[in-house]
């Protein structure tokens, strides 16, 4: 799937792909039981970030252009092999998949498996991990979230008041259509 | 698309239903799946399917843009203050026991609901304002355009 976006010269198909990409993988989120994390990839990955791609899409060209794409990427090649591979050779170091004496499962995981109805009286671990536990981590992510619609009104916002001056009678032409 | 009519009759049908939905995340994210992240960006789903069938201007007639900038604001406000309201009352900051004395199970639940309703609002604004901006900014492009043509 990766490679077929990658090899798609048409940015509309390869968008499509990304949203039925998020798709898969949040259904192989759900298929390992982890409800949470498959909302968020399919609200946010399949549903969200499709649409705002595609509205920045309508703003560029459709089609890749061909002559930026092809040659002169044999250094890029190589970086992208040798940390590939790097990285396949860390994951010979991973402890096993699933199993229960992995070190993430050893730390502070058994405390909230545990005692964490006892202290909320909810059930949904996570809930409780991420807004009561881990709350100053979800306050700074709150704050990136706003950070970034701050940062998307400075690049995009200006361009009205720019419009706004010129602009007197066409308000008709606005309401008409 | 505005023309449409099935378009019309049939977002008219789901938007009430993506809204309940997200708000269902939202306010049962403790016993289910869900949170503030999710019901956010599913509330503004609805709202940007609102904007795509029937019109910017009119999706900007329910939530103004300048809405949308307080209620960003508003949600990271709530978050942040439900964290120095516990510092006000004697706790740490984001200390949820303090909100309600003598009842640590209900003081937790207080907290979390209210800290979850601010990212749901935040990241719904959020949401909105990027897509607002994206559509306004395709709107200048495309009368920019037809002044050239004219």
């Amino acid at each position: 799937m990766a490679v077929a976006v990658l090899r798609m010269r048409d940015l509309f198909a390869a968008v499509m792909l990304f949203a039925i990409y998020s798709l898969v993988s949040a259904s192989l989120f759900a298929v390992l039981d982890a409800g949470d994390v498959a909302l968020t990839e399919a609200a946010v990955g399949a549903g969200i970030s499709t649409i705002l791609m595609l509205v920045a899409l309508s703003l560029a060209p459709r089609h890749e252009d061909d002559d930026r794409v092809r040659g002169r990427n044999l250094s890029a090649l190589a970086v992208v092999l040798v940390t590939g591979a790097s990285l396949i050779y860390a994951t010979w170091d991973l402890p096993p998949f699933g199993a229960a004496d992995n070190p993430v499962h050893q730390h502070v995981t058994p405390y909230y498996l545990e005692e964490s109805y006892g202290d909320m009286g909810i059930p949904n671990v996570v809930a409780s991990i991420l807004a009561s536990y881990r709350s100053i981590d979800t306050l700074g992510e709150v704050y990136v979230i706003f950070t970034a619609g701050i940062g998307v009104m400075m690049l995009l916002g200006a361009t009205r008041r720019r419009r706004r001056q010129p602009v007197e009678e066409p308000s008709d032409e606005d309401g008409g259509e | 698309m505005k023309t449409n009519g099935i378009l019309r009759v049939v977002t008219r049908f789901l938007i009430p239903l993506i809204m309940l939905f997200a708000l269902y995340i939202q306010f049962h994210g403790e016993y289910s799946p869900g949170g503030g992240f999710q019901a956010g960006v599913i509330f503004a789903a609805a709202w940007i399917l609102f904007a795509l069938v029937f019109g910017l201007d009119e999706a900007l007639a329910v939530i103004p843009a300048f809405a949308q900038k307080v209620l960003a604001t508003v949600g990271v406000m709530l978050y942040a203050s439900i964290g120095v309201l516990g510092v006000v009352l004697g706790g740490r900051f984001l200390d949820y026991a303090p909100l309600i004395p003598g009842s640590p199970q209900g003081a937790q639940q207080a907290g979390i609901v209210l800290v979850e309703l601010g990212v749901g609002i935040t990241v719904a604004a959020v949401v909105m304002i990027i897509y607002t901006l994206f559509a306004d900014r395709l709107r200048v492009v495309e009368e920019s355009k037809q002044e050239d043509l004219d």
